[in-house]
């Protein structure tokens, strides 16, 4: 147990910014009328794709004969990836169609 | 940015830019915390995010307008398969680390960090086994599927999943055990999912996106990267109040939707009451072009069926038509309409049809009393009075647009079969209402060639 508050202590900055995101994000979606629910559901959908630093870095950190990182960091990569900018071109795609009307 | 549509794409092309930058320094200014050394596998790495980068981009400029959901749940699989698989390999680094340790040096400090990576794992391997289900229900390639008591078999496996990763946290050396919580999230993830009914789609679409979000926060610890921590959380938040927020569209809890699977034991109450309902009128092409070109109001709600056809852009065309006659045309929108929410929306934006005339349900039900003709165009449970007359109903409480405050409904659908969510529509008997058979985009340039020769 003891390992944990030490831990919690030694993140505690990070610990408020996790509490202060919250809020934005209730803040955020609160905002958003019905209309656009979609294209917010994917632009979060790409915002998670952040994952894909952790990625690189698991990339970037394999030994060169540690096979199993390297096969599974550069999986992760793809896929990580993938989520970023199909999440992007997808809710882009999206957002289009509601501006072409305004001009 | 986000609150307006003018806007909005804005604010995504800020976040793509925020998400590049935040990529490459990743890649160039990352220093190991102890060693201090940059990152290396620069092929490796580029390889990756050429052909991500590549395959997505193909893919989403590829899909459908309609086929969206299935994408948004694909790319969020794809996600929480990214979040796992560092898990895994992180787990692997540190089982290293601990086992060169020297024997008896206690490896509490390390214990956080466990549970972090056994979080990710567990998250993460259950939003992408969910999301690869759900893209496959939305694709119709997989069918609803459940079971006797599967309701506790998942929370037993989600306990034994938890119980596991606890006990790893103890233990943080067993390699066997980081596979079994791999499998069983991974198991737990297709049966969470298999039973959930198509007409709830959206809402766990939603949920596992919000999962995938703090799988990605896992990660933000576990490398103290604000960057990550912050994106996820922010998802994960945002992801789960949008879940409560469509949950309360349906005016169903969460649980409900989770654990009461919709489409099975509605089957046989609805065919209880099917039969004792009577008759219904079919009006003729031309009857509805003539109603709807002499009214001054005509509103359209459009449903899945709509999607189904490809007719928005027909509908759009319809819209102009009696807008150039006089008739003042609205579109009425559930917020569940179509497969995701603001579907319909989309959909509708796709065929250049002005925001401005697209009305929220509240707005709508307001203007239902002074319109003309209603034109239902492939919806059927968001306009089945049911949802407010009988408790018995499946989707009893659910609020829906109350057409029936109109002079006339006109209700396009192929069949008198019942929605998606299986259930009779008592409204197709009403007096007030007339059917109107076909395949909604065939009938809707029957009505536009109707209507320009009155």
């Amino acid at each position: 147990m003891e390992s944990f508050l030490q831990w919690i202590y030694a993140n505690q900055q990070v610990l408020y910014i996790v509490i202060l995101m919250i809020f934005v994000g209730i803040e955020v979606i609160g905002r958003v009328p019905s209309v656009l629910h979609t294209p917010l559901m994917s632009g979060a959908n790409a915002i998670h794709g952040v994952v894909i630093i952790g990625a690189i870095i698991v990339m970037g950190k394999a030994e060169s004969d540690n096979y199993m990182a390297l096969v599974l960091g550069f999986l992760a990569v793809i896929l990580g990836m993938l989520n970023v900018v199909g999440g992007f071109v997808v809710t882009d795609r999206m957002l289009e169609m509601f501006k072409k009307k305004k001009q | 940015m986000l609150s307006n549509p003018a806007s909005a794409r804005k604010g995504n092309l800020v976040a793509a830019a925020g998400m590049t930058i935040a990529i490459l320094g990743t890649i160039f200014l990352y220093r190991d915390a102890e060693t201090g050394a940059y990152l290396h596998n620069y092929l490796w790495i580029f390889g990756g995010l050429i052909i991500g980068g590549v395959i997505g981009t193909l893919a989403a400029r590829k899909v459908k307008m309609t086929a969206m959901p299935e994408m948004v749940s694909l790319f969020n699989g794809m996600g929480g398969a990214c979040a796992a698989l560092i898990s895994l390999v992180e787990f692997n680094h540190l089982s290293h680390l601990i086992a060169s340790m020297p024997e008896g040096e206690s490896h509490a400090a390390l214990r956080p960090t466990v549970l972090i990576i056994a979080l990710g794992l567990l998250i993460g391997s259950v939003s992408f086994a969910g999301s690869m289900i759900a893209w496959g229900k939305l694709n119709g390639k997989i069918k609803d599927f459940s079971f006797a008591g599967q309701n506790i078999l998942n929370l037993f496996m989600l306990a034994l999943a938890i119980g596991l990763s606890a006990y790893l946290v103890m233990m943080p050396s067993s390699h066997v055990l980081i596979y079994a919580i791999l499998g069983l999230s991974l198991i737990y993830g297709v049966f969470f999912v298999m039973p959930i009914g198509g007409a709830d789609m959206p809402v766990v679409i939603s949920l596992l996106n919000s999962f995938t979000g703090v799988a990605a926060a896992c990660g933000g610890f576990l490398y103290d990267n604000k960057v990550m921590l912050t994106g996820g959380i922010l998802v994960g938040a945002a992801g789960t109040l949008l879940t409560i927020l469509m949950c309360k569209a349906m005016n169903r809890s969460l649980k409900n939707v989770l654990i009461g699977s919709f489409g099975g034991n509605t089957a046989s109450g609805a065919s209880a009451n099917g039969g004792a309902q009577g008759h219904f009128k079919e009006i003729s092409l031309s009857d509805a072009a003539t109603i709807m070109s002499y009214s001054s109001k005509v509103m359209i709600v459009p449903g899945y069926g709509l999607a189904v056809a490809q007719a928005q852009h027909i509908c759009h065309e319809l819209e102009e038509i009696l807008t150039g006659k006089g008739v003042t045309v609205k579109y009425a929108i559930h917020p569940v309409a179509g497969r995701m929410p603001g579907h319909m929306n989309v959909l509708l934006a796709e065929a250049d049809v002005n925001y401005e005339k697209m009305l929220e349900m509240e707005q709508a039900n307001d203007e239902f009393s002074s319109t003309d003709v209603v034109l239902i165009l492939g919806a059927n449970d968001v306009v089945n009075p049911a949802a407010k007359s009988d408790p018995a109903s499946p989707i009893y409480g659910m609020p829906i647009l109350d057409v029936e405050l109109a002079k006339n409904v006109v209700v396009n659908k192929r069949s008198m079969k019942p929605g998606y969510a299986g259930i009779e529509n008592d409204l197709f008997f009403r007096p007030k209402t007339s059917m109107l058979f076909g395949d909604a985009k065939k009938v809707l340039e029957d009505l536009c060639s109707e209507v320009k020769n009155i």
